[in-house]
Parts: structure tokens; sequence; C-alpha cells
């Protein structure tokens, strides 16, 4: 029988290869697939690969879609370095975009051009509050983070239903649950004319260096780094484990929000009954596949962006089903994981 | 031993992501169907260049529903037209910032007609029209049009009246249930045409509702069924997009009705009858128009008098004189002899909505924002 043996010291080069690997894994087993579905492997990967990343428009799609991934991704790679178990970055998004809109909708025909500015802060306010009642919850009660972030997610995809069917619905709107469009103050400059690329993504470049500022060079960061390694040994020296639930969790839902906030204020520009199709928890496997790293996250919603917009491609292009994302996405992770365990444990036959 | 606890929690952390992931996409379903393949071998030149014509669906094709109606009337089209279009489609576009670049993508790569099936894709597609002006778009469900995007729709409502006609006749408990999706008067007014026909066959119906805030959400679908069920129904509709209301009625031992496509297959000892939508006339019509260069802002609001609605595969259970009763009622339906929306009509808080002798028009009809006497609860957030 084989056995998986821990190994003593995982190979921390192999540690930053498995995701690479696990790209590559993921190509050859997408060959074998479109193989199977009788269509051409070059055609198909190409689709996925190439033709978004031909023209502008498709690197600023690319790009658009990278924002919220990337935002949402570099906050729970904090949380996961500290431990703290947040996968409630769907509903901070959420709730971000909610309090963005909000403020939005009370712009008016007359408000100054740096509106949005307050637009983004409100969605900022809003998932950073979202994430507070996880992190109060965990520190005043020590109620499971990973619960409660999750079932706050739904709560908030419930609330962004009440109001876009109730105080917040278009009154013209013949009872469709829309918001009224935002007024152009509010929404998030362009950044070339013809894409819908808004500024959010040299937002997102900030934060990213700001991320990383912080977990690589600031005290704070080396604390929190140090509670999610040694637990033990961060007590031992005196750190606050409250302090990394509180940060961790705030920074998250801060992030989020702001990615909330760049959706609600960017391409869609209402509020609607779904501002998100899951980019919360595609963060995740963002952060993951990533490696916790700042810049292993950009890779990473790179790739996870490409998967997301080649899929429709290659309905549109190749006529295949709408479930090829979904495959590729999974393919990519049971990759990723299966290189993981490998890293961390060899097989021994007995 | 604390490596191992961390990589487990990982693999536990990520196997979440995963399917969260997936349900975000709104991804699985049990009956998917294989694609139809969009992308034929190239054809020889000098034949004019065929129209090209796209479609963005909610759901999967493989829905039974909703979108597989929309699709089958896609093929229709393909058949009838044959090389002079070519048809493509992109399927799960959700009603998100996605729908925008799926519609736009559309657009760039040279189709110049464009469905785009669900309420929610109604700005994107305004968007994407203001910057192809030479594309015509067609929006179901929706409001709004332009200089090149015309809206169009059809009176499921009908076939909701037929259905209700035999639920009043078929139910024990002279209680219905509906699992709604979102409250808007399209909906709202099948939950009314299902109970009307409902009482004029059985007075003392009742009809509960569900809202479950979504199009394709099976396990949703399912799940309200279930309460339901639970809470007295005995005989059941939806106005949602899968088999899932159905399935649960044939697995409790009830009855129930397919939506939009014949539904039979998924539930054979619960189904009544199936109250479809048959999209290919329109879908022919527009793409006749599109070719001969005819198209025009109009809109288009069909029913069982064009043949875009009927209620078919009406099942063993029911009674010969009730299938008969509903036959009936469909000629004079398609004939206009009977007006559904006739008064005296009150609301179920007992306010008059249609006087003695008064027929509600279109203008009424897209605006119902009231249940009828006999739907119990309050519309959400209607006055």
């Amino acid at each position: 029988m084989p056995r998986l043996e821990a190994r003593p010291a995982p190979s921390p080069l192999m540690g930053y290869l498995a995701p690479v690997l696990a790209l590559g894994l993921t190509v050859v087993f997408g060959t074998l697939l479109f193989l199977a579905l009788g269509k051409s492997p070059v055609a198909g990967l190409r689709v996925f690969f190439v033709t978004p990343l031909e023209t502008l428009r498709g690197w600023s799609e690319v790009g658009l879609k990278m924002v919220p991934l990337l935002l949402c991704a570099l906050g729970l790679a904090i949380c996961y370095r500290s431990n703290v178990w947040n996968i409630g970055a769907e509903g901070q998004f959420v709730v971000g975009g909610i309090a963005a809109g909000g403020v939005a909708l009370l712009a008016g025909a007359d408000a100054p051009r740096a509106y949005f500015v307050i637009v983004l802060a409100g969605g900022i306010v809003g998932g950073l509050a979202w994430a507070g009642v996880t992190a109060f919850l965990r520190d005043r009660f020590n109620a499971n983070e990973i619960l409660v972030s999750l079932m706050l997610t739904y709560v908030g995809g419930l609330l962004l239903i009440y109001l876009v069917n109730g105080p917040w619905k278009d009154p013209k709107g013949f009872n469709f649950p829309y918001s009224k469009t935002f007024d152009a103050a509010a929404m998030v400059p362009r950044l070339f004319p013809g894409t819908r690329l808004t500024w959010g993504i040299v937002l997102a470049v900030v934060v990213l260096a700001a991320v990383w500022l912080f977990l690589a060079r600031s005290k704070a960061g080396f604390r929190l780094a140090v509670a999610g390694h040694a637990p033990l040994a961060a007590r031992f020296a005196g750190f606050s484990a409250r302090e990394g639930i509180w940060l961790s969790l705030l920074l998250c839902g801060a992030l989020a929000g702001l990615a909330g906030a760049l959706e609600v204020a960017g391409p869609l520009g209402q509020l609607t009954p779904q501002i998100s199709p899951g980019y919360g928890f595609a963060a995740i496997i963002v952060a993951w596949l990533g490696r916790l790293h700042p810049g292993g996250c950009v890779f990473a919603a790179f790739v996870m962006a490409l998967i997301y917009i080649g899929g429709e491609l290659s309905q549109s292009r190749l006529g295949l089903p709408a479930a090829i994302t979904g495959v590729f996405q999974g393919m990519l992770l049971l990759a990723l994981l299966t290189a993981d365990t490998f890293i961390h444990y060899r097989v021994r036959w007995r | 031993m604390r490596a191992v606890r961390r990589t487990l929690i990982h693999g536990a952390a990520l196997g979440v992501a995963l399917i969260l992931a997936a349900c975000g996409q709104e991804a699985p379903k049990p009956a998917d169907k294989p694609a139809e393949k969009a992308a034929e071998a190239p054809k020889p030149p000098p034949k004019p260049e065929p129209l090209k014509v796209a479609f963005a669906y909610v759901g999967p094709v493989g829905d039974g529903g909703w979108t597989f109606a929309h699709d089958t009337g896609r093929k229709e089209a393909e058949k009838e037209f044959g090389d002079r279009i070519k048809t493509s489609f992109v399927e799960n576009v959700p009603e998100s910032a996605d729908a925008e670049r799926v519609i736009r993508d559309m657009a760039s790569q040279g189709n110049k007609l464009i469905f785009g099936t669900t309420f929610g894709y109604m700005e994107p597609m305004l968007k994407v029209a203001a910057e192809f002006k030479d594309v015509k778009f067609e929006h179901a469900t929706g409001y709004k049009s332009a200089d090149n995007m015309r809206a169009y729709d059809v009176r499921a409502y009908e076939g909701a009246y037929v259905a209700g006609m035999i639920a009043g006749k078929m139910t024990k408990s002279n209680t219905l249930g509906f699992v709604a999706s979102i409250p808007i008067p399209e909906v709202i007014r099948n939950i009314n045409a299902f109970t009307l026909g409902a009482q004029s066959t059985n007075p003392k119906v009742k009809t509960k509702v569900v809202w479950v805030n979504k199009w394709f959400d099976p396990g949703k679908e399912a799940e309200a069924a279930t309460a339901l069920i639970n809470g007295g129904a005995d005989v059941l509709l939806q106005n949602t997009d899968s088999s899932a209301v159905l399935q649960t009625a044939e697995k409790m031992g009830k009855f129930a009705f397919g939506w939009d496509s014949d539904m039979t297959a998924y539930g054979p000892k619960a189904h009544l009858g199936s109250s479809i939508i048959n999209w290919a006339p329109y879908y022919k019509k527009a793409i006749k128009e599109a070719l001969e260069g005819s198209w025009k802002v109009e809109t288009n609001w069909w029913g069982m008098k064009e043949g875009a609605i009927d209620v078919i595969s009406l099942g063993e259970m029911v009674p010969a004189e009730v299938k008969k009763m509903a036959e009936d009622k469909k000629a004079e339906i398609k004939d206009g002899k009977f007006h559904i929306w006739s008064g005296p009509m009150v609301d179920n808080t007992g306010k008059e909505v249609l006087a003695k002798d008064a027929k509600g028009d279109d203008k009424f009809i897209a605006g119902i924002m009231f249940y009828v006497k006999g739907v119990e609860g309050k519309v959400p957030s209607g006055k």
C-alpha cells in the first residue's frame, strides 16, 4: 500500500514552481479535453490564452476582470497569512458595492466630477464594516470565522436583493429590481476611451504595492506573518492575536469593498440583484494560486481572468458548452492541490 | 504535525472555494445536453455572406425550460434559412457586467442581429447598441428600445391561465403553489393568470407563492417547491427556468406543470401538461426582416394567436372533459373571444382593479403589480 509521509522540509523552490506546474498540467489536460470534444487543441488553447489578448479591447477586458479578483485576493492573502480563514470576501465585495451604490445614488446631476472618490470611500467603509462583524464575533465570542464570513455573504446578497426590490428600486423601472443608473460624476473615469477599463486598475496597482510593502516591510505585517506561521511563538513574543484578527479582516474587507465599489461605479453603473459573478470566491483560488504573495496574486488573477473570458469565447468561437470555464478552473485547482500534496509529502510503498 | 493540519485546512478551503466559485457561475445542472456545434466548415465563396445571428442566454441550453426553448427557436430558424444565416450562442451569461462584454464581442465578431434573452441584458444591450449602429439588437422581456434595438415578449400568461384551469380541477387541497423568480410584472401576471384560471374551474382555490429571486437555480427552485408542498399545495406551477419544480412534485407525489418547454420527461407521473413558448415564429420573422432589410423598431408581444404560446402534452391523469375544456379555452383565446383580464377584477386586498365590463389593455397588462384575489401574501415591495 502506498502511504503518504510528511517531508521534514518541504522545498521552498517547488512551492513557488507549483502554480506554474499546475498551469502546465492544466494545458495538458485541456489539450486532452479538446481532443475528446473533437476540437483542435491548438484552436482551443488559442481561444483561451491568445484570442483575449489580441486587441487593446481584449487586454482592457482582462484588466477589468483582474481588478476585483486581485483586490479580493490581496485581502484574502493577508488573512490567510495570519491564519484567519475569511472566505467571505464575496459578501464584503457585495456590501462594499451596496454602500458605494448608496453613495452614488445620492450624487445628483450637478455633483462635482470628483464625487466618485466618495463613492469609492463608501465602498471601502461598507466592506470594512461587513468584515468587522466577522472580526467582532470571532474576537468577542470566538465564533468560527469560516462559517460567520460565509453566512454573512448570503446575508449581504439578500440585503442587496432587498434594496433593489425595495427602497432603491428605480421608480420608473416597471418594478424591475434595478436601481437608477448612476449620474456621470459618481462613475470612476475611464482609462482609455472606447474601453470599459477604468482608473480602478491604477488604484489596484497602488494597492498592490502598498500590500506588498505592508507584508514585507512593516512591523504589523511581520507580526501577522509570525502569528500565521507559529501562533505559539507569536504569543511568546507578546504579539496580540486579537490584533491579527482585526487587522487582517478589516484590511480584507476594505479591499473587497473597494473592489465592489469599482465594479458598481465602473462597468455596471447601477445596482442590480447580482453585482458579482462570484469574484470573492474565485479570489480564494487566486490567493492560493498566487502563493499568498502579492506578486503571485497578479499572475494568478491574470490566469483566472483569462480562463473566465476564454470560456466565454470558446462558446461563441468554437461552440463549446459554458461548463468549460468551470472545468478549466477545476483542473487548475486540482493540479495545484496535487502538486502541493507532493511538496509536503512523499509516497512510501509499504 | 502542524504542517499536516495546515495543508489539510488549505485543501479544505480550496475545495470550498471551488464549489462556491462553481455555484457563483451557476454552472451545475442535471440535464445538460451537449451544445450544438455552432462553427461549421467554411463554405465556398461565390454565395453571399450569410447573415450572422447571435444569441445570449442567461442559463444553459440544457435547462429544459426557458433557454432550451430559445435554443429550439434558434435551431428552427437555422433550418428555415439554411446557409443564408449563421447562428451562434453563448450560454450562462450572467446578468452582471459580463453581459456587456459578451454582447459587444458578438457585435465585433460580425453578428448583425443579436438576441438577448433575459431582461437583465437591457442596459448592457443599450450600451452596445449605441456603439454598433449597423447591428440590430433584439431584447426579450424588456421595455427600453433604441434606433437599432427593439423589445419582444410573449404572452406566457395565456398558458398560465389554461394551466390554472387544469390545476383547479386536479387539486384536492384547493391550494396551489407557485415558484416565482423575480417580482416584475411579467411574473406577477403569470401568478394572477394561473389563479384566475384555477378559480374559473374551482372557486375555492387559493395560491401560495414563494420567490427565489433567480431565473435559473435548480437547488433553490426545488427548495421552494418543497416548502409549498409542505404548506399544503398539491399542484405547482413555476415561472423559473429549470424543471426542478416538476421533479420535486414527482418525488413528493404531487402534480406540477412544465413551463417554457415540454417537460414531460422530467416527471411523467406529476406532469399535468406543459405551458410552452415557441420562439421559432418570432425568430423567423425577425431574421427574415433583417435579411430583407425591412427590420424596424416596434414591439412584438405574441401569444397563442401567433403560435408563440401553447399548452401541450396533457397527462393521462387529466380527465377527458378537463382536456376538452382546456382545448376549448385555447381556441377562445386564439380567436379573441376570451379575454383573461376582464372586469370585475379585485386585488387580494379587495381593491377594484378593473370595473365591471372593463377590459385590461396591453398597458394594463404590462403594469400589473398586484395579486388578484385568491393569491396569498403581498407582492414584494409592490405598492
